[in-house]
């Protein structure tokens, strides 16, 4: 099955475009090539970075950090806004909008908010899913596309806000830093006791400071705003919507395919709507109706009878990369026979490195690309 | 490892999808050969190990897991968090009952997210630990160390345990185990040795990497440059390549010679083949000045056009061989 990114990128129903894929496949890549490709076919499109490379970040404008979207010059029809996620600076902004100078204050100088803020795991996750909610709330653009921070795995960004979510508005949290309000509150005895033990420990392990750092957060932020976990539901539920298309990026290599597979069933399995899967940097050979035997016997022949070291050294790099194309469209044959409902593209690997807007539209063309021959 | 004789844990970083996991053992079969025993650890919880070596996942268990040339023996062990949790407060506390009710708990994963330095001590820990260990008393359980580690923008402070700690207990057994850690990790006994692309963007996080380390003060083993394409062309073919100026006529009667057709569709396909890889070895080549330039030693690992599987690691542990890696 092919995927038809055109009609996706101009349905104007769909308001967002989620890439992700496991870290290094081109997420990044691609979410600035559909940006530019949906702005020059009309829309107001808006893309939310995560990690661009260096040299791509400049090509897009976003040399100032300032965490909010810079429109980038250039761009025929439409218009395209791009921005770098700031996380400490969104968790900043959201602690400031719910809270009095002061308290606010206070938060913002407590040593666990700000592990938290620049250091959790999960916590760019979140704040990626944060600033989705508030860009999608600003209704400047018709369409945001987001890209997702480098995770362990594709699932962290669908997984890691809820987490962090319940771990902030736990049970545990609520225990250990409320002692005075007892312990036993709503628990068996036994359990209680449990509780005893897992706070004597817990100060053993962590000293006394840590805990309360953390209680003091979490009263803090108690009387400010709603639940954390309510938050990340809230934009969960965003992404459940079906003006939203998620994009899974994958290389053509078993590790990447596994976790598209994974990412595949989890959205499946939440009825999340899967636009398909951007299979990037396939080896592309053009077909010359010859078997890689045939073109590796030819290079040995000629290098057994000492002639045409040139040629010899072209047939075994064209017989090198038909093994590559091979090996990669076998384990693309192996997904699709396990989700055959599942739209795959494939685009080149093109020789240089994508840092410019030229090279985004030469991906954003191999993505709408239908009769590509791979 | 010739280039840091003393140095007993190689831990292996770069950014994600370079290749850690397989450069890991592949370097842990280069360090087995004659008769060595190595063993290759994980701390991330993915059962990367296992998967390379196509093996069930491994339990919290020091495992042998292959044999490398010359009788030596490659072992594994995925490091969990919670596990050497409960290994610390058996050590240092005697809890190993309350152990197992705080993990049921869940209190276990609780301690280690409001406080994510402490999972980094009780990981790099146990690496010491397995370092230092003696077998009846004198020699070392094991001749080398190799840590799959977190990636590059998360090792300077996984590795920098006293900076980590330094938020928690002042005093005490978390406190001193730290310095036991540091006292290993930024050691002679150490190396750690980064994976990267010839790719932009891999070679900067590499740069980056290195310079943060040595900040630190955390001993950089080597470069390990892998996925490279050995270049098919010469310099000199390579810029007549990229400029269409390959000899095509030549190329058209040696084709003939080799027993093929000559159809243009063939020519056309080696002549475009030819600028592509001219280009991408171009590109290479400047990544590679950029990384030697560090001065740091580089070793070189080759994309292996069919893939990585048990074969292809020996093959990649042969070149590390070669290279000069293991000795004697
Ligand atoms: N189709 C492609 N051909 C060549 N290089 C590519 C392609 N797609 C991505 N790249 C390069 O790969 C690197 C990683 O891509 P990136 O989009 O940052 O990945 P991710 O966001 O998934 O980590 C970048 O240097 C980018 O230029
Ligand atoms: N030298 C190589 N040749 C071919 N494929 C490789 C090579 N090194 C690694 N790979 C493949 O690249 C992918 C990522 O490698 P892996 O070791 O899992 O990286 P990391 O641990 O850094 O995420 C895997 O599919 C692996 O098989
Ligand atoms: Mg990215
Ligand atoms: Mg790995």
């Amino acid at each position: 099955m092919t995927l038809d990114i055109d009609a996706i990128l101009t349905n104007p129903e769909k308001h967002i475009i989620v890439c992700t894929g496991s870290g290094g496949v081109g997420k990044t890549t691609t979410a600035a090539a559909l940006g530019l490709r949906a702005a020059e076919l009309g829309r107001n499109v808006c893309v939310l970075t995560i990690d661009p490379a260096r040299r791509l970040a400049q090509a897009m404008g976003l040399t100032e950090l300032d965490n909010t979207p810079r429109a980038v010059a250039g761009i025929a029809n439409g218009s395209l806004s791009a921005m770098m996620l700031d996380m400490k600076r969104t968790f900043d902004e959201v602690v400031e909008s719910h809270s009095d100078p002061e308290r606010a204050e206070q938060i913002l100088s407590n040593p666990f908010y700000q592990a938290l803020s620049s250091s959790f795991a999960g916590t760019q996750e979140y704040m990626a899913m944060e600033k989705l909610g508030q860009l999608r709330a600003q209704s400047q653009w018709d369409l945001i596309i987001v890209d997702t921070p480098p995770s362990r795995n594709a699932l962290d960004f669908l997984d890691a806000p809820a987490r962090l979510g319940s771990f902030l508005d736990g049970r545990l949290i609520r225990i250990i830093t409320a002692p005075a309000r007892g312990a036993g509150r709503g628990i068996g005895r036994i359990a209680a006791m449990g509780f005893g033990i897992f706070t004597n420990v817990l100060s053993k392990l962590l000293g006394a400071q840590v805990l309360a750092d953390v209680g003091n957060f979490v009263a803090d932020i108690d009387t400010t705003f709603g639940g954390f976990r309510e938050r990340a539901d809230a934009t969960y539920a965003l992404l459940k919507d079906s003006g939203t298309e998620f994009i899974v990026v994958a290389a053509p290599e078993r590790d990447a395919l596994r976790e598209a597979a994974y990412f595949v069933e989890r959205l499946n399995q939440d009825s999340m709507p899967l636009g398909g899967l951007i299979l990037n940097r396939v080896q592309e050979v053009p077909e010359t109706g010859l078997t890689q035997d045939q073109v590796l016997a030819a290079a040995q022949k000629l290098t057994a009878e000492g002639r045409g070291p040139l040629t010899a050294a072209l047939l075994e790099l064209h017989a090198q990369r038909m093994e590559i194309k091979e090996r990669q469209k076998h384990l693309a044959m192996r997904f699709t026979a396990a989700h055959p409902d599942v739209a795959v593209q494939p685009i080149p690997a093109m020789a240089q490195d994508v840092h410019d807007l030229a090279g985004l539209r030469e991906i954003g063309a191999a993505l709408a690309n239908q009769g590509i021959t791979w | 490892m010739q280039n840091w004789p003393n140095a007993t844990l190689h831990v292996v970083t770069g950014k994600g999808g370079t290749g850690k996991t397989t450069i890991a053992a592949a370097l842990a079969i280069a360090l087995a050969k004659n008769g060595h025993r190595t063993i290759l650890m994980e701390v991330e919880g993915r059962q990367g190990i296992a998967q390379l070596f196509d093996t069930p996942p491994l339990p919290y268990e020091e495992r042998k897991i292959a044999v490398a040339p010359g009788g030596g023996e490659v072992w594994a062990l995925a490091v969990d968090t919670e596990d050497a949790l409960l290994d610390y407060l058996e050590m240092f506390y005697k809890l190993r009952r309350a152990g197992s009710a705080l993990r049921k708990m869940g209190a276990v994963d609780f301690a280690t997210t409001i406080a994510p330095g402490l999972r980094d001590v009780l990981l790099t820990g146990k690496a010491c630990e397995v370092v230092k260990r003696k077998e009846k008393k004198q020699d070392n359980a094991y001749d080398y160390v190799i840590l799959d580690a977190p990636p590059t923008g998360r090792i300077t402070r996984f590795l920098n345990v006293n900076g980590e700690v330094s938020g928690l207990a002042k005093v005490g057994p978390i406190k001193s185990h730290a310095d036991s850690v540091m006292s290993v990790i930024a050691s002679e006994q150490s190396a750690i040795h980064l994976v990267t692309l010839l790719e932009e963007m891999p070679v900067q996080e590499t740069l980056d990497g290195v310079s943060e380390l040595e900040a630190a003060a955390l001993p950089v083993g080597a470069i390990f440059v892998n996925m490279t394409r050995p270049p098919q062309l010469d310099a000199q073919q390579r810029v007549m390549a990229i400029a269409g100026q390959l000899p095509r006529s030549e190329i058209e009667s040696e084709i003939s010679q080799s027993g093929l057709t000559a159809t243009n569709q063939l020519i056309d396909a080696l002549l475009n083949e030819a600028s592509d890889h001219s280009e991408r070895v171009d590109l290479e080549i400047t990544e590679l000045e950029r990384l030697t330039e560090r001065g740091l030693p580089i070793f070189t690992l080759p994309l292996l056009p069919s893939g990585i599987d048990l074969g292809g690691l020996y093959e990649l542990s042969a070149i590390m061989s070669a290279s000069g890696i293991g000795g004697e």
